[in-house]
C-alpha cells in the first residue's frame, strides 16, 4: 500500500538529498519531515512532476510550550491523477514560526495560511494577504496554541 | 452595459443577508452592476470548536462534528470516528459498514434538498423549495427514527453505531427510496426544464478545471468543471468500492453545470440507497473491542468486566495510541478531512477539520468578479456552502 508512497519519497530525495530530514509511517501514511527552507522547493518538485496538484489541506499543529521545536505545519497533498496522499510536514520553533509560503504553487494554501496564521501564529513569509480570518483583526493571542486557555484571558467584547 | 462608469463603489453584502446561507459577509467592489472584485469576510460563527476537542475526550467529541456542516451531520460524525478508528485499528463489522453508507446517503439527499431549494429560493423560484424541504422531512425523520435527533444524530461511534435500525426502519426507508424518483421528476419539472432558472444559471460564474484545482475545489463543484474525482470511488472507504454507482461530471464550469451534477448526484445516491437496503443483514453492530467500545446495557447488567469497561469509557476515556492521520471522506459538499493527532492519552493533541465548504468558498472571487452583483447570489448557492463548517 505505501510502497507507491516510498516511491515518491525516494524521488524527492534523488532529486536534492536534503530536501527529506526524516520519513515517519504509520496506518497507511507516509509523512515526510521537510526542512523549512526546502518546502517550497519540494512542493513545486512534486507538483510539477509527480502530479500532486491538489493541496488537499494545510494545518497547523502545536506540540506545547516546553517542546523544541513547538509547532508544525502539515501538507496534505492529493493527486487528482493517481489518487496517492502524501504528507509533508515543517517544524518551526517558536523564536522563529517562519516559514515561506506556498500560495504561488497551489492558490488554495491562500485560505489555510491564513488560518494557521490566526489560530497558531505561524508566519508565512511572502503570503500576499497575510491576515486574521477567523478571528477578528483586534484579537490578542493565537487561540490554538497549547498555552492559550480555553475560555480565554478575558471576555470577549464585540466593541 | 460595457461602458465603465469609472467609479467605484464598495457594497457590503451580508452578513445577516438571507442569500449568504448564514452569516457570512462579502466586500463586494462594484464598478455599476459588474463586480469587480469580491471578498470574503468570514468568522462570524468562529465558536473554536478544534481547541474544544483538545478537551474531550475522544467519545465526547462526537457531538461537536454534529454541529459543524448542520446540513451533513452524518458525514461529519463518519469522518471523525474514522479518523479515531484508524489510530485505534479497528474492524468494524459489515453490518454496522453498510448502516453507515446507507444514513450517509440518506444525509447527502437531505443536504442536496437544502441545496436546491435555498439556491433556487435566492434566484426567486420559491415553489421548488416547499418539494425540498418535503423530501428532507422524511429523510429527517428516519434519522431521527434511528439515532433520536434530527439536526444532530451523533450516530455513529468509535467502533460502530450508537445502536441499531429501530424496528421497521427498513420498511419506512424503502417506502422514502420508493417515493423519491417522483419527486426527483418534481424538482426536474420545477428546475431543469426552466427557462428563467436556465438563463440564470448557465455561463455564469464559470471556473475552469485547471483553476479549479488549483484553488482545491473538491466535490460537485469540482466535477461541475469536468473533473471526475470522487474519494468513494478513488479513495474508498466504508465498503463503497463495492457499491455499483456512477460519478456525474458535466464539463462547462458554470453554476448551471454545478446545478446538474448535484442533480445527478441525486440519482447516485437514490441508487446506493437501494443497494445498502438489500444488504442489510442482521449482524453485530459494534467492533470487538471492549475497551474502546460502550457495552450493550443487557451485557452490563449480566457481566461485571462489562460494566467495569463502562466505568472506565465513561470516566476516564480510553487510550488511543500515538500517530496521526489524514482521514478524508466524499461529504455532500466536496472533500471532508479530519486530521487527527494523538499523543497516547484519552484526548486528541490536534484535531482539525478540513471543511470542503471553506475552500470552496475561498474560491468565489475567482468565479464572482467580472459577473453582475446579482449572479453573485447565484454562484454563492452554487458552492452550497455551510458557514458552521467554514468557521468552526
Amino acid at each position: 500500500m505505501t510502497e507507491k508512497l516510498h516511491a515518491y519519497v525516494e524521488k524527492l530525495r534523488g532529486e536534492h538529498g536534503d530536501w527529506v530530514t526524516d520519513v515517519v509511517e504509520g496506518h497507511g501514511e507516509v509523512t515526510v519531515v521537510v526542512p523549512r527552507e526546502s518546502i517550497v522547493d519540494a512542493c513545486t518538485f512534486l507538483k510539477d512532476t509527480h502530479g500532486f496538484d491538489l493541496l488537499a489541506d494545510l494545518c497547523g499543529a502545536d506540540r506545547g510550550p516546553e517542546e523544541d521545536p513547538r509547532f508544525e505545519v502539515n501538507y496534505h497533498l492529493f493527486s487528482t491523477k493517481h489518487y496517492n496522499r502524501l504528507r509533508l510536514k515543517v517544524l518551526l520553533s517558536e523564536d522563529a514560526p517562519n516559514v515561506a509560503t506556498v500560495t504561488q504553487v497551489w492558490k488554495t494554501a491562500d485560505w489555510h495560511e491564513r488560518e494557521t496564521f490566526d489560530l497558531f501564529g505561524i508566519i508565512f513569509d511572502g503570503h500576499p494577504d497575510l491576515r486574521r480570518i477567523l478571528l477578528p483583526s483586534d484579537f490578542d493571542g493565537h487561540a490554538l496554541r497549547k498555552d492559550y486557555p480555553l475560555r480565554g484571558y478575558e471576555p470577549y467584547s464585540m466593541n | 452595459m460595457d461602458q465603465s462608469l469609472e467609479s467605484e463603489m464598495t457594497l457590503s453584502m451580508g452578513p445577516q443577508h438571507p442569500s449568504t446561507h448564514g452569516v457570512l459577509r462579502l466586500d463586494l467592489r462594484l464598478d455599476g452592476e459588474l463586480v469587480i472584485k469580491a471578498i470574503p469576510d468570514i468568522g462570524y460563527l468562529h465558536t473554536g470548536m478544534e481547541k474544544l476537542f483538545e478537551y474531550k475526550k475522544y467519545q465526547q467529541g462526537i457531538v461537536i462534528t454534529d454541529r459543524m456542516d448542520y446540513l451533513n451531520p452524518l458525514g461529519n460524525n463518519l469522518a471523525y470516528v474514522m479518523a479515531a478508528e484508524k489510530l485505534l485499528d479497528l474492524d468494524i463489522p459489515e453490518r454496522a459498514q453498510v448502516v453507515r453508507v446507507l444514513m450517509c446517503e440518506l444525509q447527502r439527499i437531505a443536504s442536496h434538498m437544502v441545496w436546491l431549494g435555498t439556491s433556487a429560493l435566492d434566484l426567486g423560484a420559491m415553489s421548488i423549495f416547499f418539494f425540498c424541504f418535503r423530501e428532507r422531512e422524511k429523510i429527517l425523520n428516519l434519522i431521527e427514527a434511528a439515532s433520536g435527533g434530527r439536526m444532530t444524530p451523533s450516530y455513529f461511534r468509535i467502533g460502530g453505531l450508537m445502536m441499531d435500525l429501530p424496528a421497521g426502519f427498513d420498511r419506512r426507508c424503502k417506502q422514502f427510496s420508493d417515493d423519491f424518483p417522483a419527486a426527483l421528476k418534481t424538482f426536474e419539472t420545477l428546475a431543469t426544464g426552466n427557462p428563467i432558472w436556465q438563463s440564470r444559471t448557465q455561463g455564469v460564474g464559470v471556473i475552469s478545471a485547471e483553476d479549479a484545482i488549483d484553488w482545491g475545489l473538491t466535490g460537485p463543484c469540482l466535477r461541475g468543471s469536468g473533473v471526475e474525482l470522487d474519494l468513494r470511488r478513488h479513495n474508498p472507504y466504508t465498503g463503497y468500492e463495492t457499491y455499483d454507482f456512477d460519478i456525474p461530471t458535466e464539463p462547462d464550469g458554470d453554476v448551471w453545470a454545478r446545478f446538474r451534477v448535484r442533480m445527478r448526484e441525486l440519482y447516485e445516491s437514490h441508487k446506493i440507497v437501494r443497494q445498502a437496503l438489500e444488504r442489510l443483514k442482521p449482524g453485530p453492530i459494534k467492533a470487538d473491542a471492549p475497551k474502546v467500545v460502550l457495552p450493550d446495557r443487557d451485557d452490563m447488567r449480566k457481566h461485571m468486566d462489562s460494566l467495569i469497561h463502562h466505568f472506565l469509557i465513561v470516566a476516564e476515556g480510553f487510550n488511543v495510541p500515538e500517530g496521526e492521520v489524514y482521514m478524508p471522506i466524499e461529504a455532500s459538499k466536496g472533500e471532508l478531512g479530519v486530521y487527527m493527532k494523538s499523543n497516547g492519552g484519552p484526548k486528541p493533541e490536534r484535531v482539525h477539520f478540513r471543511g470542503p465548504s471553506f475552500v470552496n468558498l475561498s474560491a468565489l472571487p475567482v468565479m464572482s468578479e467580472g459577473e453582475m452583483i446579482a449572479d453573485v447570489v447565484a454562484i454563492i448557492g452554487s458552492l452550497d456552502i455551510v458557514l458552521g463548517e467554514i468557521d468552526r
